[in-house]
């Protein structure tokens, strides 16, 4: 197999608070791993110490081979939160995807790029939203506009914090549609941080569980264990019944 | 109205009205979409403390306060990413410590200190030939960092989005908040310190309220500062009344005729 993450004995502090502690993985090419943990596990921060934002306190990350803030950024795509957007923003959501290829707000922009932007559209099924206001799409719609922005350059892993939250039920389903599409058309390992638990137990290859520290790595059924659940979110409760009871062995 | 053109005093306050609409009016899109009106308020306050350390010492206020106000803009970067404050609790830190600065500095001045007050009004009338000179300065300064609109606008969009395509946000914010901290100060004798926050905030925010893109609003931001600039200068003449406040005021009118017309429009 062709690992493609590599982390070993990873901390992260910031002054005296421990976000993140002796935490050791590796992820292959073309693997889905979704991340799960309570709120203020780590999780984002894991995902920042990826994309090359936030640097180790200790520890050894590889992405790619190389140090995260030496990736070239079309080789590694962030899909952020969506309740991070500036709604007073204005732009149109074409400005939005172009700014995956360019790096830049677009003044007036290549015909070629923009020519891209729309196909990346056309992939997340969001092709009709082009010229629309971003502050007049909905959570799901905006979170596909997203996607496609991390796609448009053809990336070879994904990271996804949260895509989610704020989306209803059908938008959630027609998100993670797109998105297993895309990761069979483009070949992406993707990392998902994520509170949905469904997809962790049947759609995600490995499920990491974090509370600061590394819980469990592995396949979901090796992963998603009781003790280990308990041990995560200090119970096991709703999700546990739902994943192990109703779910999974379905 | 047309012989007063001819009158030296008249043409440099045109001129710097309109360079200081534009730069203002180009700067106070980045201040309002990164919410940080605040610091237009700030910054114009930290120019005062210049501006009096200056009179204190007997030299042009503007060689003082252009330093003065770049290393506070400077500080309240350095604070707000060190400690990981709010941006406007940083900005009220060094306000206030400007501002008691330049009361201390006044106050050890043996001499009235009416010129202070030209500072805080401001006094479009009496710009000279050397305070035009720098805001020109200022204007080509602004002119060659027009290639890197596109990165702060980025950045203004989302900081960890920039920082993940490997913009040097950091440092580019660093040059924006020098360019804004220069800015201001030049704006200083034009509108005064009292008045040029609004200068930053009123045109950006009106063009805010029409613009569907963020370049449709940093032009129409821009062609509201210097049509303001122009308009209310010649209005300032015609009814006799301080240039720097009149600008603002018609600044203040267009905003509040978008502000109608958009609301019409939405709810018809």
């Amino acid at each position: 197999m062709n690992t493609v993450i590599e982390v070993d004995d990873l901390s992260v502090r910031f002054n005296d608070y421990r976000a993140v502690c002796d935490v050791s993985f590796q992820v292959e090419a073309r693997d889905f791993v979704t991340i799960l943990g309570p709120n203020g596990a780590g999780k984002s921060t894991l995902l920042k110490v990826l994309l090359g934002l936030i640097q180790p306190t200790k520890g050894r990350v590889s992405v790619l081979g190389r140090e995260p803030e030496d990736v070239p950024p079309e080789m590694v795509a962030y899909v952020p939160q969506v309740k991070t957007l500036d709604r007073t923003f204005p732009a149109r959501t074409i400005e939005l995807v172009y700014t995956g290829l360019r790096s830049k707000w677009p003044i007036r922009g290549k015909r070629e790029l923009y020519r891209k932007a729309h196909e990346a559209l056309e992939r997340v099924g969001a092709g009709h939203l082009a010229d629309r206001p971003l502050s007049r799409l909905s959570g799901g719609e905006l979170q596909r506009v997203y996607l496609a922005r991390g796609l448009v350059r053809r990336p070879k892993i994904i990271l996804l914090d949260e895509p989610a939250t704020g989306i209803d039920a059908s938008g959630v389903v027609g998100l993670y549609d797109v998105l297993y599409s895309c990761q069979r058309q483009l070949e992406l390992t993707i990392l998902m941080v994520t509170h949905d638990w469904e997809v962790a137990s049947h759609h995600a290859t490995k499920v990491l569980l974090l509370n600061t520290h590394l819980i469990a790595y592995g396949k979901p059924d090796v992963a998603l264990t009781d003790a280990c659940l308990r041990k995560t979110f200090g119970h096991v409760g709703h999700a546990h019944s739902m994943l192990l009871g109703g779910g999974r062995n379905d | 109205m047309i012989e007063m053109l001819g009158l030296p005093f008249v043409q440099r306050a045109l001129v710097a009205g309109v360079l200081v609409g534009f730069l203002a009016s180009y700067y106070g899109v980045f201040v309002v979409q990164r919410h940080l009106s605040f610091l237009g308020t700030g910054l114009s306050h930290a120019a005062f403390g210049g501006v009096a350390l200056g009179l204190l010492l007997g030299v042009e206020p503007l060689w003082i306060a252009v330093p003065f106000t770049v290393l506070v803009s400077l500080g309240i970067n350095w604070v707000r990413g060190q400690t990981g404050l709010a941006g406007d609790t940083s900005v009220g830190i060094f306000f206030a410590i400007s501002v008691a600065l330049g009361v201390v500095f006044l106050s050890f001045r043996q001499q009235y200190s009416a010129d202070a007050f030209a500072y805080l009004f401001g006094s479009i009338l009496a710009v000279s030939r050397a305070d035009l000179w720098v805001t020109f300065g200022v204007a080509a300064a602004t002119l060659l960092s027009f290639p890197l609109w596109g990165r702060w606008a980025y950045a203004t969009f989302d900081r960890d989005l920039a920082r993940a395509d490997r913009l040097t946000v950091d440092r580019d914010d660093y040059l924006l908040s020098l360019l804004l901290a220069i800015t201001i100060v030049v704006a200083v004798k034009v509108v005064g310190i009292v008045l040029i926050a609004a200068f930053l905030v009123i045109p950006a925010a009106t063009a805010r309220l029409v613009s569907p893109t963020f370049l449709v609003m940093t032009i129409v931001s821009v062609a509201i500062g210097i049509l303001s600039a122009v308009f209310g200068l010649f209005m300032s003449f015609w009814i006799d009344v301080p240039s720097g406040a009149t600008i603002i005021l018609l600044q203040a009118i267009v905003f509040f005729v978008a502000l109608l017309t958009v609301r019409r429009r939405v709810s018809g």
